[in-house]
Formats: structure tokens, C-alpha cells, sequence
């Protein structure tokens, strides 16, 4: 691992502003600052709280929000609750699965996009919603998701 | 002789006066634009980024807010102006390009877009003929703001624009003219209860906090909202959370606690930003931490996050979490009010309880207690005051955020206000409180139903959360019935097998009667199980777990026997359907 990712690590782990410091919040920070909770951050969380590096990966992997291997540069949310159901989000996320190429969530095989079924994205009254790198877009259709990942997916290949 | 001194929150009263009226009655026009979660998924940033330019480009100065939401959330992004001394002017679904248009003729040149405007709010007849008063809209007419009082209105991030509207009045009544015991008092006699989900009274569970004699005790605020359809919580927290923060500050005072939590799921960053500002600035003018306006009363509060974990808005898996645990549900006893997050005493409220606490205080209990319904006990109703919180989504034309009196009739709401089902179609499924909720029919006995938590509750549905999701004819109720049950499946802690287990069962089943493979016996085994996860789980994700199931058999057993006996849909079923594969290990 590389010595910035260890110092971003080091800082998101030790630099919290809240008062309450706990090994959920310090995941949460890692989080934020790498994007995923790889061993090393595990290590220096249990360090900080004083916790055994097992109790880190309990809390870690019960909360499906973290990932374990670096994320990709682009992340797609398609909302499947129910307001988004009854309007429509299952054919929205069969779109985005073409569109990406997957036949469920997960990262694309090139490792460049990643597909998350998300259960409440917040903006029912704007149902289908999706999401893309946490930007939130409403009232979608197939193929607007089609044509918004396409763009999406293009911008970040530019880059 | 005593020498009358000014008192702490006069002097922030004044100030937050003064800068309230340079924004409404100063040199400039105010913009305000809608950006919460509903503001954001129609495009509301990029508004705001297009108001800017437009500014610079045509050389005019406006101050320019970003607000919560009006509740309006299908006519967002909402973008309103108001000129000096004038009435607001309302946007709807404005585009970065009509942004530029209202910039270039309505704020540089004082002339409104007619045709755009959905509405203007202010002194009746002052706005141009041709544009109606926005309260006369059918989504805002009937409605009663209490909590969402600001909503729309106050930048949610700038305290002082808060207390310009009233707020922080009523804990300063409470700190310098009320005892702790009046305080509580006020709120017992409002007969608030609690809007979480179990409609248990307010005044009753802080009391038991209040008799805990431990030094360190908490007042925690739950935000963790992860019902879909509904965003009630969020949206008071993205609008105006001033009004919780308040809130839990007067609870603190009258339970006499000392610390406190606002727990929100990480990733939702309105609530969370929104919320850290008007932490930050109550603690900067000393309306939290240490003597708050100089009294005794100290009180500090911080906002904790969760990771994805709908199982976390349960009270004592919440305190797991704020403990930075896998939030799985404790056993009770201990209850909250003895043994609370970190061992101490703690006491626990939804968003939208404490959201009314200012006003209730402000203008008495007495007053909210004159809304909404009164008790039957006869007929085992209890009685429900004050108002209900409504998230509307789904097949109705106007979705958003509505606050209504307790007693209206779902008809009144979804009919009158909401304008019905668009396209011509009929109303078929109304989905209330949340995947734990009721799946009723849009039946006349149903739509007459009135607002009171105990009548939802012998209509074996949940009031709750004040989600409404509406479904139309084409909707297939055994669908939508796999869909919640993949929901609480998923989202199932895995602490007690009955719920683990049985959800898993439960989904089995139902993607086996969608897929027109049902037999009869899943009818009873569905049943047998729900039975078993009600009688076998610590918490209301596996007692309540089988609610989806039990009421769309009850309303829409023939949907259920039209698959199973027939072999055929019974509307537009998705072939194919979608459930996570990454889980809880």
C-alpha cells in the first residue's frame, strides 16, 4: 500500500472531529477518505479503539455500505424499495445493467463502474431514483439510465 | 432598585431580526431554491449553479439561499423569488435555462414569468394578476404546519434565521419561567406521542427518564429513516433542523439530562451538513454546551452516523450503533430509561416528535392537544393529537411532503389534496408506515379511514412513519408483496433465527406464488411462519415482519388465489426482479 493511502488512513482514523470517537464512525471515516476499508485500516481502527482487529471486521462487514477492495471511479445506485418498484425501478435497473454489462450489482469486468442496488436513495417523490457517485437523479426511464451511465461512463474515460 | 439587564436571547433575537429583514426588505431580492434529497433528484444544484452565473452575467445582486423543500416535491426544483418588501414569487420545475430567464426578466428586470409561476405567498392581492396565492393550491390548502412550520422557508443552515421566525422563544420560556416539571408537564398534557412507529405517549416516556437520578443521562433523536417512501425525518432535518435541535435541547431540560445524539445514516448529506451547522452555531451564541443563556442548564449534543442498517432505527440497535456496534437489538429489560447507550439512562425520539416539542412549549399543551382526534376508549381509541407528517409517493399526481390535523380521512388527502391517480387510472393499493406496514385497498371503508394511530391499527395497517405510497390498478399486489418482503429480508440483522430465517422462507415463497408455482399449502405455511417470526423475534422488524403479508391477504386474497389456482398475473408483474446479493455476514 502506498504511503499517501496510509496517511490518508492514519489521519481519517485519528483526526476525527466529533467527540465520540467509536470503531463505526472511525470505518466511516476511512470510508470517506479511501473509499474502502482495506486491512491496514482495519488495523489502525483497532489500534485507536483499543479493539481486536476481528471485532473491526464484525462491525465492518455488517454494515453493506463498506467495501473491502478499492472502489471503482464510478459508482451507479438504482433505487429497488417500494416507491421506486411501483413506479417502475426494475426495468431502470435492467437498463443499467445493460448499459454497464452486468447481469447483476457488482464492478463492470474492466473494473471501471461498479452497480449497487440501493434500498431508499431519499427522493420517493421523485421515484424511480438513481444515483451516480452519490449525485441523485429522478423520475427515470430505461433510457435515461441508459443515456446517463453512457455519459457518465464516457466523462470518466476522457479523464 | 433593580437594574433591568438585557437578557442573552434578546440580544440574539435582534440580531437574527436585523439580518432576517436586510434578506426580505433590503437593497436586495432573495432567491431561495430548493435543494434537499426531492430538490436534488429533479436537478436543484444545478440551478443553484445557474442562478449564480446568471447573476454575473447580467451584473445583479441578489442574495441567493438554498433551502429545504416546501413539502411540494413534485413541482421541484422550487425556486423563489422575492423582491424588497414583496411577496415571494414561486418556480416550479425550473431548468438551469428558465433559471436564466427569471434571472435575466424577473430579478434584473422586475418583470415575473407568468407562465412559469406556480404560486406567490405574502400579503393577499400584492402579487402581479394571473399568478394564484400558493396556500390556495389543493397540496397546500388543507394543511396545518406545526414541525414543518419553516420548512421551505429559513435557510435550514443559518441559526439566526430560525430564531428570526420564533425559534429558541420557547427554550428560553422554558429556562427562565418554567421548572423541569412544567416543562414536562406541558408536553404530558399535549398528549404527544411518539411518531416513530408505536404512537406511545411522549410525555409518559420522558417521565421515566426524568425519575432516573443518574447524573449522566441521554436524549437520543433517531433520523436513522429507512423506510422507503417515506422522508419525512430527512426532510424536516434538511429543512429545518434547528426546530429538532431545539427540541431535544427543551427534552434534555425537562427529563434533566445532559448529553444527547441525533443519529442520521451516513451518505445522507443534506440532514447530516445542514444539521452540524446549526450544531455548531447553537453552541457559538450558547444555546448548547456549558450555562446555556446563562443558567444552570448545561447540555451538549453531537450528531452520530450509522452505516446502511434499516435495523438501526430500532431503539436499542440504535444504541448499538451510536456505540459503533453491529446495530442489532438488545434484550429488554433493561429498558432505555434504566440501562441506555454507554449504560446510562436514555430516552429516545423520532425526528418528528421532537420537531413539535418547540411549539408546544411556545403555545402550550393544551393547544396541540385541541388538534387532531379525541378519545373513544369505549372503542379503544385513545385519542390522537396534534398533526400527521405525510410522505406521499408513488401512482398520484402530486407527490411530496404534506402536514395535515390528525382526523382528516385518507380520501381527503389523496383525493382532494394529492389529486388522485393521473392518466385516468384507478386507485388500486395504498402501502402505509413503512415495508413493516399495512398493504390495504383503496377501498371506500379504507379511504374513509381518518388519520389516529388506533384506527390504522385495526385496519391492520401502521400509521407511523407517514409514509403513503399509492399503487394503480395495473400494479400486481403479489409483486408489490415480494418487493417489501425482499426489503425486510434484506435488511433482517440476523440476530434472532424466526426473523432471519423466516424472512428468507417468506421470499422463497412469494417468488414461488409471483412465478405462478404457488400451491395452496403456501397459503398456511406463509401464515405458520409469520406466526413463528411474531412470536419468536426481539424487535418490530420480526413481530411486525409478516404485516405486509398478512394485510394483502386480507385485502387481496384473491390476487393470491388468482396465482396459485389460476395460474395468471394480476397486473403488470416485472419478469424479472431484482434483489441485492451483498448482505450482512
Amino acid at each position: 500500500m502506498d504511503e499517501t493511502t496510509l496517511q490518508l488512513i492514519d489521519r481519517a482514523v485519528n483526526d476525527q472531529p466529533q467527540s465520540t470517537v467509536t470503531v463505526l464512525s472511525s470505518l466511516l471515516a476511512v470510508e470517506d477518505a479511501i473509499g474502502y476499508i482495506p486491512t491496514e485500516a482495519a488495523e489502525a481502527v483497532a489500534a485507536r479503539m483499543d479493539a481486536t482487529v476481528n471485532d473491526v471486521w464484525a462491525v465492518a462487514t455488517f454494515y453493506p455500505n463498506f467495501r473491502f477492495d478499492p472502489p471503482t471511479d464510478l459508482r451507479v445506485e438504482v433505487c429497488w424499495g417500494p416507491s421506486c418498484h411501483v413506479m417502475g425501478a426494475t426495468a431502470v435497473i435492467a437498463a443499467a445493467q445493460e448499459a454497464m454489462g452486468l447481469s447483476d450489482e457488482g464492478d463492470t469486468p474492466d473494473g471501471k463502474a461498479t452497480l449497487r442496488y440501493n434500498t431508499c436513495l431519499g427522493a420517493c417523490a421523485h421515484a424511480p431514483v438513481m444515483a451516480i457517485n452519490h449525485h441523485l437523479a429522478g423520475r427515470i426511464t430505461p433510457d435515461s439510465a441508459r443515456s446517463k451511465i453512457a455519459e457518465a461512463l464516457a466523462t470518466n474515460s476522457a479523464h | 432598585m433593580t437594574v433591568q439587564t438585557e437578557s442573552p436571547f434578546t440580544a440574539i433575537l435582534q440580531e437574527a431580526r436585523r439580518r432576517w429583514d436586510s434578506l426580505t426588505a433590503g437593497d436586495h431580492p432573495w432567491i431561495r431554491i430548493g435543494t434537499g434529497l426531492a430538490g436534488e433528484a429533479a436537478g436543484g444544484f444545478e440551478v443553484v449553479a445557474a442562478v449564480k452565473v446568471a447573476l454575473d452575467q447580467h451584473q445583479v445582486t441578489a442574495n441567493v439561499s438554498e433551502v429545504g423543500t416546501l413539502g411540494l416535491c413534485f413541482a421541484e426544483p422550487l425556486l423563489d423569488v422575492q423582491a424588497p418588501n414583496g411577496p415571494r414569487v414561486f418556480y416550479s420545475r425550473v431548468t438551469p435555462e428558465l433559471a436564466e430567464r427569471i434571472v435575466r426578466e424577473h430579478v434584473a428586470g422586475g418583470n415575473p414569468l407568468t407562465e412559469h409561476a406556480i404560486g406567490y405567498l405574502g400579503e393577499r392581492g400584492q402579487a402581479p394578476s394571473g399568478i394564484p396565492h400558493l396556500e390556495d393550491h389543493p397540496m397546500m390548502a388543507l394543511q396545518q404546519r406545526v414541525a414543518l412550520r419553516n420548512a421551505g422557508h429559513i435557510d435550514p443552515s443559518d441559526l439566526y434565521q430560525y430564531v428570526a421566525n420564533g425559534g429558541y422563544s420557547a427554550l428560553n420560556k422554558a429556562l427562565t419561567e418554567m421548572t423541569a416539571e412544567d416543562t414536562l408537564g406541558e408536553v404530558r398534557t399535549s398528549g404527544l406521542r411518539g411518531r416513530g412507529g408505536a404512537a406511545f405517549p411522549a410525555g409518559v416516556k420522558w417521565g421515566f427518564l426524568a425519575g432516573n437520578p443518574d447524573p449522566n443521562k441521554y436524549i437520543l433523536c433517531n433520523c436513522e429513516e429507512g423506510d422507503p417512501g417515506a422522508f419525512n425525518d430527512r426532510g424536516i432535518m434538511e429543512s429545518d433542523p434547528a426546530t429538532v435541535v431545539e427540541g431535544i435541547t427543551i427534552a434534555g431540560y425537562a427529563c434533566n439530562a445532559n448529553r444527547g445524539y441525533i443519529f442520521i445514516r451516513h451518505g445522507h448529506n443534506q440532514p447530516i451538513d445542514r444539521t452540524r451547522a446549526v450544531i455548531e452555531q447553537a453552541y457559538d451564541l450558547g444555546l448548547l454546551g456549558q450555562n446555556i443563556l446563562g443558567t444552570d442548564f448545561s447540555f451538549d449534543l453531537e450528531v452520530a452516523l450509522t452505516g446502511d442498517s434499516y435495523v438501526s432505527g430500532e431503539e436499542t440497535a440504535l444504541m448499538e450503533a451510536i456505540e459503533g456496534k453491529r446495530s442489532m437489538p438488545r434484550y429488554r429489560p433493561p429498558f432505555p430509561a434504566q440501562v441506555g447507550v454507554f449504560g446510562r439512562p436514555s430516552n429516545i425520539n423520532n425526528v418528528k416528535t421532537l420537531a413539535y416539542v418547540p411549539e408546544i412549549v411556545a403555545r402550550g399543551g393544551a393547544w396541540f392537544a385541541g388538534i387532531g382526534t379525541q378519545p373513544d376508549r369505549d372503542n379503544g381509541i385513545n385519542g390522537s393529537s396534534g398533526t400527521a407528517i405525510l410522505c406521499l409517493s408513488g401512482d398520484i399526481t402530486y407527490t411530496g411532503l404534506i402536514e395535515v390535523p390528525l382526523g382528516m380521512t385518507l380520501r381527503q388527502i389523496l383525493f382532494d389534496m394529492a389529486g388522485g391517480v393521473p392518466n385516468g387510472k384507478a386507485m388500486k393499493v395504498l402501502q402505509t408506515g413503512g415495508p413493516l406496514g399495512g398493504v390495504l385497498s383503496a377501498s371506500d371503508a379504507n379511504l374513509d379511514l381518518v388519520l389516529d394511530f388506533d384506527v390504522f391499527r385495526a385496519a391492520g395497517a401502521i400509521l407511523g412513519s407517514g409514509g403513503i405510497i399509492v399503487a394503480d390498478e395495473d400494479t400486481c399486489v403479489v409483486d408489490l408483496t415480494r418487493n417489501l418482503i425482499a426489503f425486510c429480508q434484506y435488511e433482517s440483522c440476523g440476530k434472532c433465527f424466526p426473523c432471519r430465517m423466516g424472512m428468507s422462507h417468506l421470499l422463497e415463497v412469494l417468488e414461488r406464488i409471483s412465478n405462478l408455482e404457488g400451491t395452496e399449502e403456501d397459503l398456511s405455511l406463509m401464515r405458520n411462519i409469520g406466526e413463528n417470526m411474531q412470536a419468536g423475534s426481539l424487535c418490530g422488524h420480526g413481530q411486525l415482519g409478516f404485516n405486509p403479508v398478512s394485510s394483502a391477504l386480507r385485502y387481496f386474497g384473491h390476487e393470491f388465489d388468482a396465482h396459485i389456482r389460476e395460474k395468471r398475473h394480476t397486473g403488470d408483474c416485472p419478469d424479472q426482479v431484482f434483489s441485492p446479493r451483498l448482505t450482512r455476514r
